[in-house]
């Protein structure tokens, strides 16, 4: 079933990182976002802020443990979501 | 209007348009721009980024896989951060809004960034607030290198105004334009001073924060005799001190006339007067201003904005050209003096707690025998071309003194296989500005054909206070009893030794102190080019008789302020012809 450009995707994921959502895990995230077309926020609840940006994702200093909300939209926004769900797990070896 | 108070170093008054100079090291002023000119800012701050992100980039890439990956990763960050869209916007944003300068907006922006992080109770996330300060830095360098090539590329007449001057900003001013300075830090012998005084420019400094306070473009009165800095001056003002400049101009031109008249006191005794300089071409302001030689030359200014060390070559035809232009009259190069203020914009040196206690000067140069035989090359080549003088500073023991006179025979030994001509009889010296090299200055002394009293050092070492540090400007005294006391057992010493001796610092220029110095015995001073007719007048005005009472009663007094009165007065009676 093909994707209506406007449909929202939404994941809640939890930081598994060791360090947080530090540099180089952040770096990891926004070089994933940026592949995909769809455009991608993360929101800790209280601050929402764009996925495909270094600046934005490091100021929420997302630390180990805090739940964060994923949400795309877009044509690729579900492999996105997956794929950055993936690294905030930590489970991209 | 307003009026600062500050430290005039160098003399004279310059009414012109201020360029303001920022620094990477310090906090960068809140300054704005009037809104027709936000455009130019945003295309300034797209350059500052471009030019960043391909020198990380370029970075990145010589970092041999030898590194830790995470310095690697470390460039990676900054590359992200530099190509971030959205960090971008919000400079642009703020800076468009508020009318900043792009230099304030990458520094608000980047250190709020820096704040938000520092704030996080995580290790790992609070650290980063040096990362962002680092990509700070590396934009305000790019936006500060491109403002400070236009002081390369001056079409007008502007005062400099800044928190400090170093002396690799300086070198690469084009001097024809640098009608004055006025500076927030500073004393009396900070970089600054010097290059005013051989410019024979204006300045004033330890203006506290005037750097914060003018905006490039206002105008601005240089008041260097009377300490004085006056922003945006109303009319009356301005002619006020139109008449001023114009009185200076005229006694300047008075002064003249003694270009060709020997430096000699009433009694007969003949003083000879050289100058500092810093590039070859000064030489010819040496000449002009009636110079016996250059007693100063200070290599180390080839090293500061040159792109890599200048080779052998290059340091040759400089040299050369120096000497030609002086003709016969001796000049004294003074062997590269690194470190302490002067570091070079593109050769590496490594930052020290103490600069001016570390790996400087003739020590550097001894752990770097490549750059310095190089230089010592260079030098003997070009002996046979004028009289030739090779002095070594920082001298401290006397085994440095003979390892330095071992690289120069060991470079003379090269040279005579080589079948290169050079002077054999090149005379070495040293500078004496250590408190170590004063009170060895016996043992020193049966070894060089000369020494040169670095007053600007020598006092900052038996004093213990920075020369440049405007906070402790008022214990910097050259008229302190210790330092005189050195002054004459190094006077004493160099008479019984039979070497010539001479006094090459910021002493030398100040009027006040010239009875007192030919009063201590110096025969030979050496100082700022356009100063030498003002010293002149002073010692065609008194008899060594004279001086030496005057030296003989400075001595006994326990205070330098009873001293500086003291000559303060004497002076007063020459000018006025009273003695």
């Amino acid at each position: 079933m093909a994707l209506n450009p406007s449909d929202k995707i939404v994941k809640e994921v939890q930081v598994l990182i060791e360090e947080g959502l530090h540099m180089r895990p952040a770096m990891q995230l926004v070089e994933c976002a940026n592949k995909y077309d769809s455009s991608v926020s993360l929101s800790n609840g209280k601050t929402e802020v764009d996925g495909k940006s270094i600046m934005q994702v490091t100021m929420l200093a997302a630390t180990k443990g805090t739940m964060l909300t994923l949400s795309a939209s877009g044509s690729d926004a579900h492999q996105q979501v997956e794929a950055l769900a993936l690294i905030i797990e930590d489970k991209v070896k | 209007m307003e009026i600062l108070k500050g430290i005039g170093v160098s003399h004279g008054v310059a009414i012109c348009s201020a360029v303001v100079l920022d620094a990477e090291e310090v906090r960068i002023p809140q300054r704005h721009v009037v809104p027709s000119k936000t455009e130019v800012e945003i295309q300034r701050l797209r350059k500052a980024f471009l030019d960043a992100t391909q020198e990380v980039s370029n970075l990145r890439v010589s970092q041999s896989d030898q590194w830790d990956s995470r310095i690697k990763d470390i460039f990676a960050v900054h590359l992200h951060f530099l190509r971030d869209k959205t960090l971008r916007k919000k400079i642009d944003d703020l800076l468009a809004e508020k009318c900043y300068t792009a230099e304030y907006a990458v520094s608000f922006v980047m250190r709020e960034i820096a704040q938000h992080f520092s704030n996080e109770k995580d290790a790992y996330i609070s650290e980063r607030a040096n990362d962002i300060i680092d990509i700070e830095k590396r934009l305000l360098r790019h936006l500060l290198g491109e403002k400070r090539k236009d002081l390369k590329n001056l079409r007008d007449p502007v005062v400099v105004v800044g928190y400090d001057l170093s002396p690799t900003q300086t070198a690469s001013f084009d001097k024809r334009y640098i009608k004055g300075f006025a500076i927030d830090a500073g004393g009396r012998t900070s970089h600054t001073a010097i290059v005013a005084k051989t410019l024979g420019i204006p300045a004033v400094v330890a203006l506290g924060n005037i750097s914060t306070l003018v905006t490039s473009g206002d105008t601005v009165i240089v008041d260097g005799t009377r300490g004085r800095v006056v922003i945006n001056p109303d009319e009356e003002t301005i002619a006020e001190y139109r008449a001023f400049a114009a009185d200076i101009l005229q006694a300047s031109i008075e002064l003249d006339v003694l270009k060709d008249m020997p430096a000699e006191t009433l009694d007969g005794e003949i003083i000879e007067l050289m100058a500092n300089i810093e590039f070859p071409k000064e030489a010819l302001t040496t000449l002009e201003k009636g110079g016996d030689g250059i007693g100063l030359y200070r290599t180390e200014f080839l090293y500061l904005d040159a792109p890599k060390e200048p080779e052998e070559e290059t340091q040759y035809k400089v040299y050369v050209e120096t000497l030609k232009n002086m003709g016969d009259k001796p000049v004294t190069f003074r062997t590269v003096d690194l470190g302490g203020d002067k570091f070079p914009r593109n050769i590496k040196m490594i930052r020290e707690k103490n600069p001016y206690l570390g790996l400087r000067s003739i020590r550097y140069c001894l752990q770097h025998m490549d750059m310095f035989k190089t230089q010592i090359r260079a030098l003997l080549r070009a002996s046979v071309h004028g009289k030739t003088k090779i002095m070594f500073p920082l001298i401290t023991n006397l085994m440095e003194l003979r390892q330095a006179k071992w690289v120069v025979a060991d470079v003379k030994e090269d040279l005579e296989e080589q079948g290169i001509p050079f002077d054999d009889n090149v005379e070495i010296g040293i500078m004496i500005e250590t408190p170590a090299a004063a009170l060895t200055a016996d043992s020193l002394a049966d070894e060089v054909d000369f020494f040169s009293i670095g007053t600007n050092d020598l006092i900052q070492y038996t004093l213990a206070v920075d020369r440049v540090n405007e906070k402790v400007a008022s214990l910097y005294s050259p008229l302190h009893p210790a330092v005189l006391q050195l002054l004459r057992k190094i006077v004493k010493v160099a008479k019984r030794s039979r070497i010539d001796l001479s006094l090459c610092g910021e002493m030398a220029s100040e009027p006040e102190f010239t009875p007192l110095l030919l009063g201590l015995g110096f025969d030979t001073l050496s100082l700022a080019a356009p100063m030498i007719p003002e010293i002149k007048q002073i010692i065609r005005s008194v008899s060594m008789e004279y001086c030496r009472d005057v030296a003989r009663r400075a001595l006994k007094f326990d205070t330098d302020t009873q001293t500086i009165s003291y000559l303060r007065e004497e002076l007063r009676k020459i000018q006025k012809r009273e003695i």
